[in-house]
């Protein structure tokens, strides 16, 4: 067995075991979790350590039969696109299960069973080399969250969080597998799952213009709905916020990169020209994301709710470098997506852990928490300054990427984008430090507090915001893996509208150069 | 003649007289009993279809034994013995007549049996007649329950009604043609096609089949009988004579009639388009599961119903495929019903809450059966799914009216997750009154046994399929290839 087999593998195999245990054993069921997540990272981290950037193609390949009659195989590989989705996807598992030890008190082993579904299925899904199997896992993880948050969720509104998370989830996956279908069927006969080989099918033979013109729409509204693109955002913020924590990292910081994932491998090479065509009006509803929402995160006086909606906004900035259509804007899209994983589930854990603890998200009940929690409060304070882009953190590189790479295809949409970026999510970020963290106690709604005393307790923060500034000190460590499998989409993609993006292509490239110069 | 070939028909045959047979001996406490053997003889005789190197036509073609009519004998062998396992388990609720019930379920089995290879009009007639009398008796079981003689009632007119419909439909065929055998029918309805009779005569015959799959317009029977029924004669409606009533439309339209087939496309993919919405919405207000059930085995009909609109080979397998995981799912679903009800005297989706204290083994399975419902993976209802959106998208390529059924198939996917899950959530959070109902439920060995093996072959079916789709794939070329 490969090393990227155990990693799909070990929470799959844990999730069996964790269901044999017997109901007493409580204990048992929560170590499993934690040492097959634990062991899945690890694996994580040295696949990514030991993947090499130089080699062409997929590495630590893996065949396994599914369905031969229908050419269907559990196909796994990684390149430099999906090798940081995994590690980030690892490392958010391992906190998620971490943070729940604390929180999960009643049904553990169905909670940790689920858990383990989710980072498997998750994990699947971005490590499948076939269409099928991308899909498969996807739903494998998708299923999980509706469960959880109807039973360990919170909130009034969980029942109507779960119905409404329920439809749009299950919407957008069935709009996707049909265009997901609907691209496999212009490969002709014998057809193939298998996504390297039908990129090259469909960059020899391009589907016909048309055909493009309706699939590209269907994978983009598609996945986009799996984001939370706008305007079919609203079961994002509602749904994190009815969710327990460790299932809103998990969906918000990995599953969530599902969609976008899937623009990138497959939608952007295999319907070049129906990218070009729809790819404007992408980056006219990323702003959507990006100023909408940000203006709703402002006016939110629930910090969980905060959070999802500018969760949802940081959404908009990967659409923008996805509809960039460049190499620059293409990376940029993808280390946002890792920053953001790391990111999303910081900051659910971190507003988790105060919701638990205080019994409340509302930020007017909230006042000088810092005093009381001088490592959750730091951790606290990192999080929301990584989240209005600081340089240091990794979330400040994609989105210096993704402006540079957006500036000469959408000049005024990036303009906006930079704007809402900068002073939007600097409103809301700051006013939340000063409304929780800062300030006299609120002497209406005192609350006994206590930080995380012990490593085991901050691990999970810690390793989030290590990771998070590790990459936004040497974002080459991701940027060299990602470019040479950017640039393949992105060449893809580009192939047929001529020297124009060529010339852009170029141009996003040197400015790359030098932005990763200024960084570091 | 070649009647050997029958071989299998017979031993269920004869498997139902023995029964009937051996009652008479069998003192009044050891009668439930009979049923257990039962289901292990049908075991045996599904293991010798195995064994038995089975193929070829016999009584002059009317009789085929193909891949297809093999893969869909063991279905049909192998809810035989499920069913019978169940009917013991819930044989307290009939006053009497338990070998009659255990003979009759086999005689019906014995009729899908023959449906499987029907290659003509009379082979089709006379054993979907020898399913539709059986079931009259068995729906109304239990003579006590008005419950069960309304649903009886209900199911012997439109059945009634629908035979008839479809006689007259074989007679217009076979007048205007001088053909019953499919084999001839295939070559002469080109000369027959323009006939508006002949035409009226295929349509009145898909009427009659219609109702054996419980499909758009003969669907309003289903969630009526499938509640006052006893429940494993529901699970048996809802999967023996679905799958009887697919296979001869497979067989007819694609054997007999390959280019009214392809002409009535539309035609098909409207059918299933309403089925699956007619049953999907008609699921979402149900309270008793076994109502819930049959709605939803009305959308089930007309997701099948979409690989036979499909036209194509691959629409085939998958309808096949699905068929077969539908199976294993709506047994499983059946079964524990019938454990619930037993224990809690109650049908309601409610008397499920707390399931998973009482029994978390029967919890899982049934929430795995509602899994493959849905359509999500792991399960065997996923990969059916795909093939069969799979197989309509593929033909919308040439006909575009096939988008609109895609699109009532995603809608109804999404209907269909609302009340399943429902369903999931009533069993591991509903909030249960007191603790007494906490007792936990024992199941017998048996129907244990049975539930198990549901519940891998809906697992198999949906991790590790290669066996069962290239059979299932092969069913189908064989047949295509005849159908051109």
């Amino acid at each position: 067995m490969n090393i990227l087999t155990l990693i799909v593998a070990i929470p799959f195999l844990a999730a069996a075991g964790v269901a044999l245990t017997p109901r007493r054993e409580k204990d048992l069921a929560q170590t499993i979790a934690l040492l097959a997540s634990g062991a899945t990272m690890l694996l994580a981290i040295a696949l990514f350590a030991c993947f090499d950037a130089g080699v062409p193609g997929f590495q630590s390949e893996a065949h396994f039969p599914f369905a031969q009659a229908l050419g269907i195989w559990f196909h796994f590989g990684v390149d430099g696109v999906n090798v940081g989705l995994i590690l980030m996807g690892a490392i958010v598992g391992f906190a998620a299960t971490c943070v729940s030890l604390g929180e999960i008190k009643d049904r553990q082993k169905e909670f940790y069973i689920l858990l383990l579904v989710m980072i498997g299925g998750i994990l699947g899904s971005f490590a499948s080399l076939d269409i099928f199997m991308f899909f498969f896992f996807h739903e494998f993880a998708l299923v999980p969250t509706f469960i959880m948050i109807g039973v360990w969720g919170r909130g009034v509104d969980r029942n109507y969080a779960t119905f409404k998370i329920t439809v749009y989830l299950v919407v957008g996956s069935m709009i996707s597998v049909f265009g997901l279908i609907a691209l496999y069927l212009q490969a002709p006969e014998p057809r193939t799952f298998n996504m390297a080989e039908l990129a090259e099918i469909f960059r020899d033979n391009p589907i016909a213009v048309d055909r493009q013109n309706l699939i590209f729409p269907l994978l983009m509204f598609g996945f986009g709905i799996l984001v939370s693109l706008w305007p079919f955002h609203t079961w994002a913020p509602l749904g994190y916020g009815s969710a327990p924590t460790g299932t809103a990292m998990m969906h918000a910081g990995v599953i969530k990169k599902f969609g976008l994932y899937g623009l990138i491998r497959i939608a952007l090479p295999m319907c070049p020209e129906g990218a070009q065509n729809w790819l404007h009006v992408l980056a006219f509803l990323c702003l959507g994301n990006i100023l909408y929402c940000g203006f709703v995160a402002m006016r939110q006086r629930n910090l969980n709710l905060l959070i999802g909606n500018s969760s949802v906004a940081h959404m908009g900035f990967v659409f923008l470098g996805i509809a960039s259509l460049t190499l620059i804007g293409v990376t940029g899209a993808v280390v946002i997506m890792v920053a953001h994983g790391l990111l999303a589930a910081l900051t659910f854990a971190l507003s988790g852990r105060l919701y638990n603890q205080a019994g409340t998200s509302d930020m007017d009940k909230m006042g000088g928490y810092l005093k009381q929690l001088p490592f959750i409060g730091t951790a606290m304070v990192m999080a929301m300054m990584a989240g209005c882009g600081l340089p240091g953190f990794a979330n400040f590189v994609g989105e210096a990427m993704v402006f540079f790479g957006a500036w000469n295809a959408f000049p005024g949409v990036t303009v906006l984008a930079v704007w809402g970026a900068l002073v939007i999510g600097g409103v809301y970020m700051l006013r939340a430090i000063r409304d929780i963290l800062h300030g006299g106690e609120n002497a209406a709604h005192k609350v006994e507090l206590s930080d995380a005393a012990d490593w085991r307790q901050r691990a999970p923060f810690a390793l989030l915001l290590a990771t998070l500034l590790l990459f936004g000190f040497a974002p080459r460590l991701l940027t060299n893996k990602i470019q040479p499998a950017a640039k393949a989409i992105v060449d893809a993609a580009n192939g047929v509208s001529v020297r124009q993006v060529e010339v852009a292509r170029l141009d996003g490239a040197e400015v790359a150069g030098t932005t990763l110069e200024n960084v570091e | 003649m070649n009647a050997g070939l029958t071989i299998l028909e017979i031993a269920v045959v004869a498997l139902g007289l023995g029964v009937l047979l051996l009652d008479l001996w069998t003192p009044a406490e050891g009668k439930r009993g009979l049923g257990l053997y039962a289901a292990l003889a049908v075991v045996g005789i599904l293991a010798a279809s195995f064994v038995l190197d089975l193929q070829g036509e016999a009584f002059g073609g009317m009789y085929v034994l193909d891949g297809m009519a093999l893969f869909f004998k063991r279905l049909f062998l192998f809810s035989m013995a499920v069913v019978l396992v169940m009917s013991v388990e819930v044989g307290d609720q009939m006053k009497s007549g338990h070998a009659e019930y255990y003979a009759l379920t086999l005689f019906a089995g014995a009729g899908m049996m023959f449906a499987a290879s029907a290659n003509s009009l009379a082979m089709l007639f006379v054993s979907l007649e020898l399913i539709t009398v059986t079931f009259y008796i068995l729906v109304s079981a239990q003579r006590s329950e008005t419950r069960a003689l309304e649903a009886g009632v209900k199911y012997l007119i439109i059945g009634a009604l629908s035979s008839a419909v479809m006689v007259y439909g074989i007679a217009l065929v076979f007048g205007i043609s001088g053909e019953l055998s499919f084999a001839g029918l295939a070559a002469k309805s080109a000369e027959h096609g323009g006939s508006l009779l002949f035409l009226l005569g295929v349509f009145f015959i898909l009427l009659g089949l219609a109702f054996k799959v419980a499909s758009v317009p003969f669907q309003l029977w289903a969630p009526d009988v499938y509640q006052g029924g006893l429940t494993p004669t529901s699970a048996f409606l809802a999967v023996g004579s679905k799958a009887a009533g697919f296979v001869l439309l497979l067989r007819l339209l694609f054997v007999a009639l390959p280019q009214i087939a392809a002409d009535w496309a539309t035609l098909l993919a409207a059918l299933s388009g309403i089925s699956i919405l007619y049953g999907n919405l008609g699921a979402i207000p149900q309270r008793n599961l076994k109502r819930l059930l049959g709605y939803s085995s009305i959308a089930h009909g007309g997701y099948i119903m979409m690989g036979v609109a499909a036209v194509s080979a691959a629409g085939q397998g998958a309808a096949i495929f699905y068929l077969g995981g539908y199976t294993f799912t709506t047994l499983a679903a059946f079964a524990v019903i019938a454990i619930i009800a037993k224990s809690a005297e109650a049908e309601d989706v409610s008397s499920l809450a707390g399931l998973h204290r009482r029994s978390p083994a029967l919890a899982g399975a049934m929430t795995l059966a509602l899994i493959s419902l849905t359509g999500l993976p792991p399960m065997a209802g996923f990969l059916g799914k795909f093939m069969l959106l799979k197989a309509v998208i593929e033909a919308a390529a040439e006909n575009s009216a096939y988008y609109w059924l895609i699109a009532a198939a995603v809608f109804g996917v999404i209907i269909s997750v609302y009340y399943y899950f429902n369903v999931i959530r009533t069993i591991f959070f509903a909030a249960t009154d007191d603790d007494t109902e906490a007792e936990p439920i024992t199941v017998s060995r048996p129907l244990a046994l049975s539930l198990v093996a549901c519940v891998l072959g809906m697992l198999v079916l949906g991790l590790y399929p290669d066996a069962v789709l290239s059979f299932a794939l092969s069913a189908t070329v064989a047949f295509g290839a005849v159908g051109g």
